[in-house]
């Protein structure tokens, strides 16, 4: 379908543009912006003023949970809930079950994805057989089969040996480890940050060392073996620090951090909210201002959903007894957005952690609205104001803290390769 | 601060709904409960140790981990409230067999009962029981994992201003494994509340956990300051299980350093009372002398635990009577 998307705001900001314009669809791809190519006969013809319109929203680590946890989400279920939000591509990690250490459960997941036609979804392998930390997996298959990196999720890899072949192993055929940067012993049986709240909750806290200590091992064996590392989901200041300074002496690495990272700390775990149990812990109000200014300066690119649906009763227990992880695909959008209401991030940074940064960590061709590239598309109105609660929640899992907070800023309509994926209300036909 | 779960175990009127931690309850409660303990100590004495307050209601000890001392002193403390009292020992019962949690605390409401004290491994349980039960059913933690155990405190806090007096002139030093113990962690908010002048822990540095200053104490890991010109003594059980792993070299060398003896005792002052909740480990956290000794007050507190346990029993099955009869 030929669209024009006219008066919007477009921000695209691995091309550095941030303007009201309009924008040109054909065939699936992007044809044109502020001037129509010659010729261009729009089929349809938006009037998007007071929208904003952005690359799709490339979210760096969503779990599914299909294969193998259909009662927490499935791949259906999930990318309606992601194009409900804004969101085009999402990339799951290795952990499902069984685990993607093999191309076969590569391919379900994306012909799943293929019959679903919402969401594109992309997929991690895994770095070890069945994620064991000690068998290397057959990367090169898994490669072939399309995954864009290689994980161990968030088993450890605790022999330095195993995870320095790996790493070879995986340079080898071009491939970035994603890692959970979490000694395991540090972390070994522990449920929240290591401080003031979880000592007088009598709850065990994991150090802010054991994420330091893992970062540091892994930027040596970068350093010794060259190979490209994404640190997942960083939850303290000082790693920010390392990984600033790996990435200014010239090593290959990036960082993500989860959304909820930005908004939540220890104070919040304070009444045993088990809607807060996260891996890695929220930590102090200090480490959290200290990931807003790593997302401010670019040594966190991406921010992520980290995506972790889950049943009711997963979190119906004493806290430690249950499940960590955050339904979150719904409120991406609105949450990273409120952090430019706030004055923490201008729209172009909020924009490029959710797009071109993200799709750089993936090393896909997404995430931008280059001339040629595929139609990708977040429409959003930044003053729609809605409440997350169980009917505006499209997820399978309705396990969030953020329940019942009124949020600002909503997806009017997703285009997933110039394809209308999702469509708040019809939105007006411009006129001329 | 934000105080945990305080709205949960207070009403609107300030009365005790529930009695989860002491964290964030106010002086006056705390004193009140004492005094209502105070009230109810003398009736063990009596040739007919009961008084009628909750003949009718059913208590039920929902206890997930085992315990002699705690599991008896609520039973007597319910009975001689003329309280029907059901013992469930959960970690051999329905649990094992896969229930969850909240399954147990369903079944158990549908027999009708009135109060659950709950005892579990897990930090926060009786906050989850609490926060999941029917309205009418009151929570008393008896002990959960290492946050709290509220009773096990107020029960000191009884034996030290029955033999010491006013808290406001006590420097009070808790002696053992802070960061796994719930005692400690109720003892000091407790202490702290109360405004006693000094509250100090002693423990080698791994086994203070991070950020306990903030709770309000002073930390030393040597025993001699820890314990000069203290007023009241507390001793923690240390567990066996501490010496495996990388906590504690042993036994032995635990006692040699942090082990209270008569003559350790000494720094102390002159008239300092010695408690512990025991069990006791007799020659590992305590030598013998000082736990027989004339300034052992162990054995009291045992009997001020059904005072205590009385108390607070009585104050949340009658806050939700009253908080009845308002809506009626």
């Amino acid at each position: 379908m030929r669209m024009r998307i006219s008066s919007a705001h477009v921000v695209d900001p691995a091309n550095d543009v941030n303007q009201v314009t309009d924008l040109f669809i054909a065939d699936g791809r992007i044809v044109g912006l502020g001037k129509a190519p010659d010729g261009f006969e729009p089929e349809r013809n938006l009037d998007a003023s007071g929208l904003v319109l952005m690359p799709g929203i490339v979210d760096l680590r969503a779990r599914l949970r299909e294969p193998g946890a259909e009662h927490k989400g499935t791949i259906a279920s999930e990318t309606l809930a992601a194009v409900r939000g804004g969101i085009t591509t999402l990339c799951c990690p290795p952990d499902t079950d069984p685990v993607v250490d093999t191309p076969a459960v590569a391919e379900l997941i994306h012909q799943r994805a293929a019959t679903s036609r919402l969401a594109r979804v992309d997929v991690l392998g895994a770095l070890t057989r069945n994620l064991d930390g000690q068998n290397l997996a057959e990367m090169g298959a898994l490669r072939e089969a399309g995954c864009l990196g290689v994980s161990n999720a968030l088993q450890p890899v605790s022999d330095t040996e195993v995870m320095r072949r790996a790493m070879e192993y995986a340079a080898t055929f071009g491939l970035t480890v994603f890692v959970h940067a979490e000694d395991p012993w540090l972390a070994k049986g522990r449920v929240v940050h290591d401080g003031a709240v979880g000592t007088r909750l009598g709850l065990g806290g994991i150090p802010e060392i054991a994420e330091t200590i893992a970062v540091a091992r892994e930027l040596l064996l970068v350093e010794q073996t060259g190979t490209r590392v994404h640190f997942c989901h960083l939850s303290t200041g000082p790693a920010v620090d390392m990984v600033r300074d790996a990435q200014s002496h010239g090593l290959p690495v990036s960082a993500d951090v989860a959304v909820h990272q930005l908004f939540l700390t220890e104070q919040d775990v304070d009444a045993f909210n088990s809607y807060c149990h996260v891996r890695p812990p929220v930590r102090s109000l200090d480490d959290r201002a200290r990931l807003r200014a790593g997302v401010r300066a670019g040594v966190l690119g991406s921010i992520c959903s980290d995506h972790q649906p889950h049943e009711l009763d997963a979190k119906l227990n004493p806290f430690a007894d249950t499940a960590p992880g955050i339904s979150a695909v719904d409120s991406l959008l609105a949450l990273v957005i409120g952090l430019v209401a706030d004055n923490e991030l201008t729209l172009a940074q909020a924009v490029k952690a959710l797009t071109c940064g993200p799709a750089a960590a993936l090393g896909i061709d997404r995430g931008t609205l280059s001339l040629g590239s595929p139609a990708d598309i977040c429409l959003f109105d930044p003053d729609e104001q809605w409440v997350l609660d169980d009917t505006s929640m499209l997820s399978r899992g309705h396990n969030t803290p953020f329940k019942g907070h009124t949020l600002k800023g909503r997806a009017r309509c997703t285009l997933v390769d110039g394809r209308v994926v999702f469509e708040a209300s019809p939105l007006r036909a411009a006129v001329g | 601060m934000t105080s945990t779960g305080n709205t949960l175990q207070v009403d609107a009127q300030g009365r005790l709904k529930h009695f989860l931690t002491i964290a964030g309850l106010e002086r006056d409660l705390l004193v009140n409960i004492l005094d209502t303990a105070e009230s109810f100590a003398g009736v063990g004495e009596r040739a007919v140790k009961k008084v009628p307050l909750l003949r009718g209601k059913t208590i039920v000890n929902l206890f997930f981990e085992p315990s002699t001392r705690t599991r008896t002193t609520f039973e007597l403390a319910a009975k001689r409230l003329s309280a029907d009292v059901l013992n469930i020992n959960a970690s051999t019962s329905s649990t094992t067999k896969g229930e969850s949690l909240l399954d147990t605390l369903r079944t158990l409401e549908a027999m009708h009962c009135d109060m659950f004290v709950v005892r579990h491994g897990q930090s926060g349980a009786a906050h989850f029981i609490a926060s999941h039960a029917a309205p009418h059913i009151s929570v008393i933690n008896g002990g959960d994992g290492s946050h709290a155990h509220p009773t096990q405190a107020m029960l000191d806090m009884f034996a030290i201003r029955r033999h010491k007096g006013d808290f406001a002139s006590l420097k009070v030093s808790i002696v053992g494994d802070v960061a796994h113990s719930r005692v400690a962690r109720s003892q000091i908010h407790a202490l702290v509340t109360l405004g006693a002048a000094e509250v100090r822990v002693v423990a080698p540095r791994t086994l203070v956990p991070p950020g306990l200053e903030k709770m309000g104490v002073r930390v030393y890991d040597n025993l001699r300051q820890g314990l000069a010109d203290a007023d009241v003594v507390i001793l923690l059980r240390l567990q066996n299980e501490r010496m495996q792993g990388a906590l504690l070299p042993s036994a032995h060398e635990y006692f040699q350093y942090y082990g209270v003896t008569e003559e350790r005792l000494a720094a102390a002052h002159p008239d300092a009372i010695v408690m512990h909740p025991g069990p006791l480990n007799r020659g590992v956290e305590i030598d013998s002398d000082v736990a027989d000794g004339s300034r052992s007050v162990i054995l009291r507190q045992v009997s001020y635990g059904i005072a205590i346990r009385m108390a607070v029993m009585s104050m949340a099955i009658g806050s939700h009577a009253a908080a009845e009869r308002e809506e009626n």
